[in-house]
């Protein structure tokens, strides 16, 4: 592998897409020729693995599943070892549209951020968004504002790019479950920074949100008990 | 209220040989039984020792003294309930880490056998 390839991974992590991942490899790679695709399959039931090999993306298979967090964090791990400068992370369910990943490297390599934020809110557009999530990123962006010290349009949004300085810090220390919002507060609480910029979403090509109506209130819960506890370590905010 | 100590003191003995019987058994780790035979000890203490139970009673305030036991009864289980929480949240992070750990292994192990193979092929 040379210098080159070793800057950029494009991570997507996957439980049971195996109806989506192949075409959102495809999109990737066309988006973004010759860079790296790692797949981090969270001990999918389906035939999600064959599906990422076959389009030509490598595999980190977990043994057991470990929710969206764990699985992440096991790329980000696997890619800091392996010596990479950016990750930037695609869901493996089509909803994020590889042609903004460009869009997120730029605003990495300027090199004033650590972590860039694709939002689907930061131009108004806001489109593809149930009423519940709606709701709660409204709710989760007048709870973050205080804490961040700055506004933040889209904090559900997984479709995020950190340079390795974050990959360091998210490698040993990486919310597992429902993982956006804290680790926000976890990037504040080291001072670094983030931005967002503008990104197309769609809707999911298949299955289902893990997100339902019903785990929405456990969803609220624990992120605000997540939020709390990553206050309790705050260490400063970076102006 | 008699019957009330009785039926907190059986209770307590069915505790103490049910996780004996689940140790011996080995479907509970030793150091993992120590807090429930801890905390069923305690209850059947206070189930027989009456005069404590009234004192407690009377120094929290208590109209009768099963109410002081029912509530050293719900703060240790509750030590122990929590005391098993901290365990799982170890492990948990433990198993996470382990579970992460061994599929980078295995990815970086399948790297390294189709390296070695690669020349092999030609």
């Amino acid at each position: 592998m040379t210098a080159d390839a070793k800057r950029v991974l494009v991570l997507i992590p996957a439980f049971n897409e195996e109806a989506a991942v192949g075409s959102v490899i495809q999109e990737v790679q066309a988006a973004m020729p010759g860079t790296p695709i790692l797949v981090v399959d969270d001990c999918s039931v389906d035939a999600t693995r064959s599906h990422a090999h076959t389009a030509g993306a490598k595999v980190l298979a977990l043994p057991h599943h470990l929710g969206l967090g764990g699985c992440v964090q096991a790329g980000y791990r696997l890619a800091y070892e392996l010596g990479y400068e950016y990750v930037i992370r695609v869901d493996g369910d089509g909803q994020h549209d590889p042609r903004d990943i460009p869009t997120i490297l730029k605003a990495l390599e300027h090199g004033d951020c650590e972590m860039v934020i694709g939002s689907r809110f930061v131009d108004g557009q806001g489109s593809h968004t149930s009423f519940l999530r709606g709701a709660g990123i409204v709710f989760f962006r007048a709870v973050l504002r205080p804490i961040l010290g700055r506004p933040v349009h889209d904090p559900t949004s997984g479709y995020v790019g950190v340079n390795r300085t974050a990959l360091a810090l998210f490698s040993s220390t990486f919310p597992l479950e429902y993982p956006e919002i804290e680790a926000l507060v976890v990037l504040q609480r080291k001072r670094f920074r983030f931005v967002e910029v503008p990104c197309r979403f769609r809707p999911r090509r298949a299955g289902r949100s893990t997100i339902t109506a019903v785990k929405s209130l456990y969803y609220i819960i624990h992120v605000l008990l997540g939020v709390f506890v990553n206050i309790l370590k705050f260490e400063g905010r970076r102006k | 209220m008699d019957r009330l100590f009785d039926v907190v003191t059986v209770f307590s003995l069915i505790l103490i040989v049910w996780v004996l019987s689940s140790v011996r058994r080995s479907h509970i780790r030793v150091e993992y039984s120590v807090s429930w035979l801890l905390a069923a000890t305690v209850l059947l203490v206070l189930a027989q020792w009456r005069s404590f139970d009234d004192w407690a009673a009377s120094a929290l305030g208590l109209p009768d003294s099963f109410l002081a036991l029912a509530i050293f009864a719900g703060a240790a289980f509750l030590i122990v309930l929590y005391r098993q929480s901290l365990r799982i949240s170890g492990l948990k992070d433990s198993s996470i880490t382990l579970a992460q750990q061994l599929a980078i292994l295995e990815f970086r192990l399948e790297a390294l056998n189709e390296k070695v193979q690669a020349p092999n092929a030609r």
